[in-house]
């Protein structure tokens, strides 16, 4: 019995020592730190996805706290209620930002878009981007090797293995902008949500003379620029045989859709129109259109 | 891989000529769990292709065969294998991401948990025995006891000749140290391996044995019994030089023969266990990626740098 | 027989054409010139649609220092100027050329006669190689003029001639050493003379004894240039091991160059033009391309203008095989891989290969067995494996300290990984970002 005394005691003590040393170098050792950055790092989602510029959330949070004011300090990942609480506790105004998504600028399909070679090098689309144009005659579209897939913290992005394209969860992105710096072709682009969140833009990045990007893709900008006639709010420009829609002017009116000539605007979270008898529509629209509504999760 | 298995193969001949069914026996369970295992953990597990084309789980079977005596119970075989493969290697990552040589890591932890049926080893040609194999002290054994002072085991060491061909006592595969020399020299021929790390080694021992035997005959024997006794040459020829455990430049593979030489031989005299080499290699793996962090190879245009 | 020390492979050297003599290619119908054939800046036309052009016309510019001009390979019309889709794989602005008839500038010399003699001073000779467009011819295309003026602060002591064409294959430089060994011999000496030199040695694989008992027959009495045969060993033909092979100086990594180390390298190719230049005053039109492969029915070294599409190559070696699973403009280990045979043959296309799908389909790979194979054949000492898993998680950092800046993108690390890994791809990845990230960080300084 003595033995187990003994050791009991022996071993209570040490513990009982060691627990007052580890005590009492906390306390001397200990680093003053704000509280404040630890409140507003548990406010914020601990993904450290690097969207704000900051390298880690509780670097963010000491970014927060040491500014006079939260200018250019925003956290995409969380909603703007999150925000106004973290400018609560620093006791800054935040500036209440736009809410924006991913959009992936492609619809170049392994139907719409033909593949004219094979591509074995490394699955890597930043690989791939050095090797040639492609796999297909279009060089400037997705490569289809899922950079921005592996880049996303949030699982917001993943391969649709029919169409070779990625696909955004709209619920799930947070505009961090990790897939839009992954992409070696700059495919990706976070674009302004809008109520319910809609939005209309051209699937395209071909940057090629019309009659080439035509052959490449069915629905590549061919740069004829109908839309930027079309639009009454000037919002679309044209460049390099590519037209852009501007997010900040569009208005959502989808005139601009109905006049490509080569369906490569988008109109996504839209109600289908009723559709005038006149115009036929050519079935590549319809495989599009039902890619795009699945992103309405 | 194929070669590997071709190199090992004298050895294995070696071992039934010698131990006849309890080393087919205990090869066969081997050789079958640790297949089984992979196949499991990969197919069923994981849900992942299956792995076993590689031909390593088959080697990884071979050589943990070759490090246990020829009487070990079957399941002791099977744990073995289940330790060797999904401890050793699939828990890493599968084959390439092992920090550990997975059939030491098998073997070692058998010795472990099993010392007295591990250090048993049955006396050589009882080629229809099997679990009721009798046993007796290994030519390693005797080399410990006259190292601590009992000359008389002097006389029952084996010549240095049934050293060399392999009629003694052991594990399956170590005994013969001919048809492991014959196995290195199918790796060469073929390329699989290059000479650094068997030839560090066991120059390694050889001085370090030969400088203690030159100190004092009485206690320390001649190198030559070092050499040949023991899982020396398997581990330097077969279990050292795996791949993924091993450097990855000639620079850096000879720090690692001379530090799993020079460990044998420590363990072997100053340490409890008589057989050194398996935690030799084991500690040298650990020290594999720091070995390849400060072995670089000869850049081309450094000199002139 | 000398060699370079560190790494290496043996493919298998497949060269089937070695016996076969030059033939010359018939005009194409259309000629296709892309503007950036070589190293640097990309030329800038000085003709446009509709102008009529002679063989040897002068159709664009060099567009800076590190530039070269480009002529016409051919006499027509010019049709337009728009964009084609090169051996890069990308589409560049070219000058496309409707072929009328074979009319050559009358300033070229086109007889066959061996000139020897000229009274040209150094600069002259330098200004008539810039004049002419040449650049090097073993696909690398660097701007011959510049090369051959050496900064300032380098004293060249040895002039090293490539003629060790060390990838499988190809045998265009082969068959140009055996047929055309005088124009050669006088074209180094030009060389000599540029710089200022008085050592070249032709550097030649021991697989070519013809080539190097012909020379040799011809250099006896000629001091300051002798033959050397080397060791047959890929990759050979590379500046830096050339020249560790011929003059055991190894030279630093980037940005050193071969001129640091008091060495010059040219292409047996870019020698030939320099003669063809100087002497004939024949601007670089055309080149030798040998057209090749296991299943091709009539492989031959042609002789071909530039701009001809490379299937007028392909049906004159006999059409495509059925089986062809790639078209490579170069050899099986560094040449590019065409996307479709409109491309045009431009001044680095020193061979057209056509391998059959079994060969050129990748297999699965796995997970790296650290065996060190691909590290005991890179000839620069680096790790293949290392660089690639650093590549592969975005380490440029570690990239950088493992000398990653040193490959030269032989790709003896991918043909020897048993693993099947794409480590190439994946180096050159790495190459790609942390050479930009050099350069962003020497233009903060």
């Amino acid at each position: 019995m003595t033995f187990i005394f003994t050791a009991v005691l022996v071993l209570g003590l040490t513990g009982l020592v060691l627990g007052l040393v580890l005590y009492g170098v906390s306390r001397k050792f200990k680093v003053e730190e704000d509280p404040r950055v630890g409140q507003i790092t548990e406010l914020l989602p601990g993904a450290n996805c690097g969207g704000c510029g900051f390298p880690g959330c509780a670097a963010f949070a000491a970014a927060c706290v040491k500014s006079d004011s939260m200018e250019g300090l925003k956290c995409s990942a969380c909603t703007s209620e999150v925000m106004q609480q973290i400018a609560a506790i620093t006791g800054h105004a935040v500036e209440v930002g736009v809410e924006k998504v991913a959009v992936v600028r492609c619809s170049g399909s392994c139907e719409n878009r033909p593949r004219t070679g094979i591509y074995d090098g490394a699955r890597s689309c930043a690989a791939a981007a050095l090797m040639n144009g492609g796999e297909t005659g279009c060089f400037y579209g997705c490569l289809g090797c899922g950079d921005c897939v592996a880049a996303c913290k949030f699982d917001a992005i993943h391969m649709d293995t029919e169409t070779c394209l990625p696909v955004v969860d709209q619920d799930k992105c947070t505009a961090c902008g990790a897939c839009v710096k992954a992409c070696p072709r700059f495919i990706i682009e976070l674009r302004n949500r809008n109520k319910l969140d809609r939005r209309v833009y051209v699937s395209c990045v071909n940057k090629d003379k019309g009659p080439v990007a035509k052959k490449a893709c069915a629905v590549g900008c061919i740069g004829c620029g109908k839309c930027v006639k079309a639009c009454p709010f000037e919002a679309i420009t044209l460049e390099n045989n590519l037209a852009y829609i501007d997010p900040e002017k569009c208005r959502l009116c989808r005139k601009c859709v109905d006049e490509c000539p080569q369906h490569s605007i988008v109109a996504v979270n839209f109600p289908p129109k009723k559709e005038p008898a006149k115009t036929q529509e050519p079935a590549v629209e319809a495989p599009r259109e039902n890619t795009e509504s699945t992103e309405n999760k | 891989m194929r070669w590997v298995i071709v190199a090992l193969m004298p050895a294995l001949i070696a071992s039934f000529m010698v131990f006849g069914l309890g080393s087919l026996i205990v090869t066969a369970t081997s050789v079958l769990s640790c297949l089984f295992f992979e196949w499991f953990i990969t197919r069923v597990f994981l849900k992942r292709p299956s792995t076993l084309a590689d031909g390593s789980a088959i080697i990884t079977g071979i050589l943990l065969a070759f490090n246990l005596p020829s009487n070990l119970p079957l399941y002791m075989i099977v744990v073995g294998a289940l330790v060797a493969i999904g401890i050793g290697k699939m828990a890493f990552g599968g084959l390439g991401n092992n920090p550990f040589n997975p059939a030491l890591v098998g073997r070692v932890f058998l010795l472990i948990s099993f010392p007295a049926k591990m250090t048993s080893w049955p006396v050589p040609h009882q080629l229809t025995a099997y679990a009721d194999a009798v046993t007796g002290a290994t030519p390693m054994n005797l080399i410990g006891q006259i190292a601590g002072g009992n000359t008389a085991a002097m006389d029952q060491l084996p010549a240095l000749k049934d050293l060399f061909l392999g009629t003694i006592g052991g594990c399956i595969g170590e005994v013969s140290a001919l048809a492991l020399l014959i196995g290195l020299l199918i790796l060469l021929w073929r390329k699989v391996i290059t000479w650094h790390i068997p030839v560090t080694i066991l120059l390694t021992v050889a001085v370090l044995t030969g400088i203690m035997w030159l100190i004092n005959p009485v206690l320390y024997v001649n190198p030559l019994y070092h050499l040949c006794s023991g899982g020396l040459m398997l581990g330097a020829i077969f279990m050292a030089t795996d791949y993924v455990t091993s450097p990855m430049t000639p620079k850096g593979m000879v720090w690692y023969g001379i530090g799993i030489g020079f460990l044998t031989v420590v363990i072997r005299y100053f340490g409890s266990y008589p057989e050194g080499m398996s935690f030799a290699i084991l500690l040298m793996n650990a020290v594999t990626p720091l070995i390849n962090n400060w072995c670089k190879p000869k850049r081309f245009g450094e000199a002139v740098k | 027989m000398n060699t370079f020390k560190i790494g290496g492979v043996h493919p298998e050297p497949n060269k089937l054409t070695a016996g076969k003599k030059i033939e010359t290619l018939g005009l194409p119908k259309q000629a296709v010139f892309p503007l950036s054939q070589h190293i640097g800046a990309p030329a800038v036309p000085c003709v446009q649609k509709g102008d009529m052009v002679r063989v040897g016309t002068r159709i664009a510019e060099p567009g800076g220092f590190m530039s070269a001009s480009i002529h016409s390979s051919v006499s027509g019309k010019v049709a337009k100027i728009d964009s084609i889709v090169d051996a890069s794989g990308l589409r560049k602005p070219a000058i496309f050329i409707d072929v009328e008839g074979d009319e050559w500038e009358p300033s070229i010399d086109r007889t066959d006669t061996l000139l020897l003699q000229n009274n040209l001073s150094r600069e002259e000779i330098i200004e008539k190689i810039k004049d002419s467009g040449v650049v090097g011819m073993g696909g690398a295309c660097f701007p011959t003029h510049v090369k051959l003026s050496p900064p300032k602060d380098c004293t060249i002591d040895t002039l090293i001639i490539n003629a060790v064409e060390c990838e499988p294959y190809l045998t265009a430089d082969h068959r140009l050493m055996l047929e055309h060994p005088d124009e050669i011999i006088v074209g180094i000496k030009l060389i000599l003379k540029v710089l200022g030199v008085d050592r070249a040695v032709i550097g030649v694989e021991a697989n070519k004894p013809d080539a190097i008992e012909l020379l040799k027959s011809k250099t006896t009495m000629v001091s300051g240039i002798e033959v050397m045969p080397l060791k047959m060993k890929y990759p050979q033909g590379g500046e830096k091991q050339l020249i560790e092979a011929v003059t055991g100086r190894q030279v630093p990594p980037p940005p050193a160059l071969p001129a640091n180390v008091g060495c010059v390298v040219q292409n047996v190719g870019t020698v030939f033009a320099i003669y063809e230049a100087v002497m004939k005053n024949k601007p670089l039109i055309e080149r030798i391309v040998t057209v090749t492969g296991k299943d091709v029915k009539n492989p031959c070294n042609l002789k071909v203008r530039m701009g001809t599409p490379v299937s007028q190559l392909v049906e004159y070696a006999g059409g495509m095989p059925d089986d062809t699973g790639k078209l490579i403009s170069g050899g099986p280990m560094m040449g590019r891989p065409l996307l479709d045979d409109t491309a045009p043959v431009v001044k680095g296309t020193s061979g057209i290969l056509l391998i059959p799908e079994s060969e050129a389909a990748r297999r699965e790979e796995r997970n790296c067995i650290r065996c060190a194979k691909c590290v005991q054949a890179c000839p620069m000492g680096l790790e293949p494996y290392l660089l690639a898993t650093a590549s592969e998680s975005g380490d440029w950092e570690c990239a950088e300290e493992n000398w990653i800046m040193s490959c030269i993108e032989c790709g003896c690390c991918q043909s020897t990984c048993p693993s099947r890994r794409p480590l190439l791809d994946w180096v050159r990845l790495a190459k790609n970002r942390v050479g930009g990230i050099i350069r962003s960080r020497n233009a903060k300084k």
